[in-house]
């Protein structure tokens, strides 16, 4: 066992873990935050999509053990004092989702480009550009672009 | 879980990382994780420990100077890509790295992981055969410099000792008003490419090395596609055929010719 000492959605959390053990299931099983979805558990689908530090990650390709010492963020850590996040809202307002399998993920994802380029204009095919690594069986994506605009005008 | 059991050192030094390495050679070196994780997660490599080199200090840099940009082996393939310097020195760099998956992969995966790996159809092992560069190796009997040429071997298998850790790698500056280009064809995009080119035309000069068509990335110094076409060895799998393979290798070469030389003549 490891131990390992993070920051998660703002909160200090020490665990003894197994090395072996996925970010993605640390979130899940150790810490019941299953916003966070695992797809394909191979860093292809985008599904378990974190922020470490601000910057976008696979939670499927981290071990927790790596985590020690830095900053995570889950969709469970967007909304504030009940209100949604600017992305999600943008979610919601769009229909940017179906199943919402996908959505923690792109949200996330969403949320670390939107920060990068803040204030920024980003053309459609930038968006989808950016998001080509998440995958949603659902929506057609279209929604989704249509979120992001959405989102960065209200932020910008 | 996924990954099978293994032990974990988080060594804070190279010289511990080699010890490590040199006491037992089923452990491996844990970098970005962007290419082992998924291994693990699939149970296709077992190794008894991972030596993670997160701890190690001073492995992560970008250093451009005169003759090119060092880079520290543990730096973030999105801060190389992000690098006004590098840019400047070596802009084939960011154009290429665009082109490795994804955002949050180049967030976690690292230059010299990328590198070692050696994944025939990788885009940075390209580049730095292309400009000719060398990495930095540190083992138990001090440290050595390999040319890129000679690094790569065959797929995923690089002149690395088992008791090595890969420290820098070293990307040289190509001759002033040269130009350059690097395209690949993907499926989707951020996926690895079906195949692949680096050029840089410099004088007259050509110089083309083809990702996905070979063992490891295939260099021709030469722009006639006859001489492309005897240099790479294609083999089909489920996204391609060998014969698209070699017809990509003809379109892509002649796109980047075009487009390194229209940037040469600037
Ligand atoms: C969905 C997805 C898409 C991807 N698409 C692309 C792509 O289009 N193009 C591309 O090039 N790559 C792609 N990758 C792979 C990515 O670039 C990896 O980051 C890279 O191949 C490995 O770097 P790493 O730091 O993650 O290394 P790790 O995964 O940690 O290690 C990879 C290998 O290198 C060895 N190693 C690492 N560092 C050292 C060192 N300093 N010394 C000795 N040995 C070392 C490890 O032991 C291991 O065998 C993709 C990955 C994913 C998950
Ligand atoms: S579950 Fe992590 S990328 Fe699919
Ligand atoms: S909404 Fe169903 S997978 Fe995207």
């Amino acid at each position: 066992m490891t131990r390992v000492r993070v920051e998660v959605n703002g909160t200090a959390v020490e665990r003894e873990v197994e090395p072996r053990l996925l970010l993605s299931d640390f979130l899940r099983h150790d810490l019941g935050l299953t916003g966070t979805h695992v797809g394909c558990e191979h860093g292809v689908c985008g599904a378990c999509t974190v922020l470490l530090d601000g910057a976008s990650a696979r939670s499927c390709l981290m071990l927790a053990v790596q985590c020690d010492g830095l900053s995570v963020t889950t969709v469970e850590g967007l909304a504030r004092n009940g209100e949604l996040h600017p992305v999600q809202a943008a979610f919601r307002e769009a229909h940017a989702l179906q199943c919402g399998f996908c959505t923690p993920g792109f949200v996330m994802a969403v949320t670390a480009l939107l920060e990068e380029r803040r204030g920024e204009k980003l053309s459609d095919d930038e968006v989808r550009e950016a998001l080509a690594g998440n995958l949603c069986r659902c929506t057609g994506y279209q929604n989704i672009v249509r979120a992001v605009q959405i989102a960065a005008g209200s932020e910008g | 879980m996924k990954p099978p059991p293994f032990d974990y050192h988080v060594p804070a030094t190279v010289d511990e990382a080699v010890a490590l390495r040199t006491a037992d050679s089923d452990a491996v070196v844990l970098a970005g994780g962007q290419s082992l994780v998924p291994l693990l997660n699939m149970r296709l490599a077992r190794p008894s420990a991972l030596i993670d080199l997160r701890c190690v200090g001073g492995l992560s840099y970008v250093r451009a100077g005169e003759g090119g940009v060092a880079v520290g082996a543990m730096t973030r393939q999105r801060e190389l890509e992000r690098s006004a310097e590098a840019f400047e020195a070596c802009p084939i760099l960011r154009e290429a790295l665009e082109l490795v998956g994804h955002p949050p992969i180049r967030n976690r995966g690292t230059v010299g992981g990328s590198i070692a790996h050696a994944d025939p159809a990788a885009e940075l092992p390209a580049v730095l055969c292309v400009l000719g560069g060398r990495v930095g190796a540190t083992g138990p009997r001090g440290t050595r410099e390999i040319a890129a040429d000679d690094f790569f071997l065959y797929p995923f298998t690089t002149s690395l000792e088992p008791d090595e850790v890969l420290t820098e790698v070293f990307f040289p500056k190509a001759p002033s008003g040269s130009g350059y280009a690097a395209l690949e064809l993907t499926r989707r995009h951020g996926d690895f490419a079906l195949a692949g080119v680096c050029a840089v035309v410099s004088n007259g000069s050509a110089r083309l090395c083809f990702t996905g068509v070979g063992g490891r990335p295939v260099l021709v110094d030469s722009d006639e596609p006859d001489a492309w076409q005897a240099a790479i060895d294609p083999s089909a799998d489920a996204t391609g055929s060998a014969d698209y393979r070699r017809q990509l290798v003809a379109v892509l070469g002649r796109r980047a010719l075009e487009l390194a030389r229209a940037r040469s003549a600037q």
